[in-house]
């Protein structure tokens, strides 16, 4: 078996994780811009970041013949300062060169407030500018509904193409907006404050498998590098065919990711 | 939505004999979480989760559907204002808090 994991944060992750995801049938991953745990002082340690994502976690990947993609953004968490938000905006566009960024993310909004939404209209702007894809992180817990709205709402009055954009985290609460509005949808498989396996699996029956996939967010905090594999069997245990879990745990993501043409996978990967 | 009825390719047999033991093993988790607040020290004053928890639960007894997003949006924050700024307040609580929001803490994906 193969999939991708679409959403992971293997800076977070030790390269044993690498391993074991590539004895597991991961091919290829693509890891958007977060929050380290606490807030960097300078645009620098963004730089320095950025540096990491493009050209240290590909090599790091590809020992274990996994491919490596990302997406730069300053993300929500440290977007509340607009100031200096801007600062590190601003050094995105030479990143945009790199040849595994995919797009911009993982923005959107962290508590719902007045700067984090200026800051997303702005990394919405410069997506735009440059006909990047864009990666949505949705708030947690309380604060998802609500966040999930405002974030379409600012999507939706750019001009960029709703299938160009998927939106992550989306539970049951939030995923049936976002299907309807035409963007893509990610389930995030996250013990404690997101999806279990089997309630992707219960989405996936109800709402179908058109524009969703899966992916494990895996980072420094308890989560599971080997979310997705656990998922598909998830869904074999329930009888689901081969090819349903092929659709959204390789064939969806490899279709939405393609619209970068930066996204390739190797010849003996597909 | 429309009518689920048949989208989970089990059967209801088939759905209790997978799925039995481990939430009956959850749902004595919440059990013993309840315990637990019980037994704790005295003093405390209820929190606004364990509120929320509780409503939940009854939510979850009553026999509708789509239980998960009722809960889900029962948990939700559903004021249409927005704060200036974030600062001192990071993290999710996971339920509304009546007053004002706080926290500094938070799940990172």
């Amino acid at each position: 078996m193969k999939y991708i994991d679409p959403h992971i944060h293997m800076v977070s992750r030790t390269t044993d994780d690498y391993q074991r995801m590539a004895q597991s049938g991961c091919i290829a991953v693509t890891e958007p811009a977060f929050w380290a745990g606490f807030d960097r002082s300078s645009a620098q340690g963004f730089a320095d970041y950025f540096r990491q994502l493009t050209e240290y976690e590909p090599r790091r990947a590809a020992l274990f013949g996994i491919r490596h993609f990302t997406w730069l953004c300053i993300n929500p968490k440290e977007a509340d300062d607009p100031a200096f938000a801007r600062d590190v905006v601003a050094l995105i566009p030479q990143f945009l060169k790199c040849d595994t960024v995919l797009g911009i993310g993982e923005i959107g909004l962290n508590k719902n407030t007045k700067n984090e939404l200026i800051i997303l209209e702005e990394q919405i702007r410069l997506a735009e500018e440059h006909n990047q894809l864009i990666l949505v992180h949705t708030p947690h817990l309380e604060d998802k509904r609500k966040g999930t709205r405002l974030i379409m709402d600012a999507l939706s009055a750019s001009t960029i193409d709703p299938g160009r954009i998927l939106i992550d985290h989306v539970e049951e609460h939030t995923v049936a907006d976002v299907l309807d509005r035409g963007f893509w949808a990610g389930m995030t498989l996250y013990p404690d404050t997101k999806m279990t396996p089997q309630r992707a699996t219960d989405v996936i029956e109800m709402y179908g498998s058109e524009r969703i996939w899966m992916n494990s967010a895996g980072d420094w905090g308890c989560s599971d590098p080997l979310a997705v594999p656990k998922a598909r069997l998830e869904m074999q245990r329930r009888g689901h065919s081969a090819q349903l879990i092929d659709r959204v745990t390789l064939d969806n993501p490899r279709t939405f990711l393609s619209q970068s043409p930066k996204f390739r996978l190797g010849a003996e990967s597909v | 939505m429309s009518d689920l009825t048949g989208t989970c390719p089990l059967s209801r047999e088939q759905i209790v004999g997978q799925y039995f033991l481990e939430h009956r093993a959850r749902l004595l988790d919440i059990a013993a979480f309840l315990d637990r607040l019980d037994r704790s020290v005295a003093g405390g004053q209820p929190d606004f989760r364990e509120q929320a928890l509780v409503q939940a639960l009854h939510l979850v007894a009553d026999g509708g559907p789509q239980r998960t997003a009722r809960v889900l949006n029962l948990f939700s924050d559903m004021s249409q204002q927005l704060p200036q700024s974030a600062h001192g307040m990071k993290g999710a609580l996971g339920a509304v808090k009546p007053a004002e929001a706080a926290g500094t803490a938070g799940a990172s994906a």
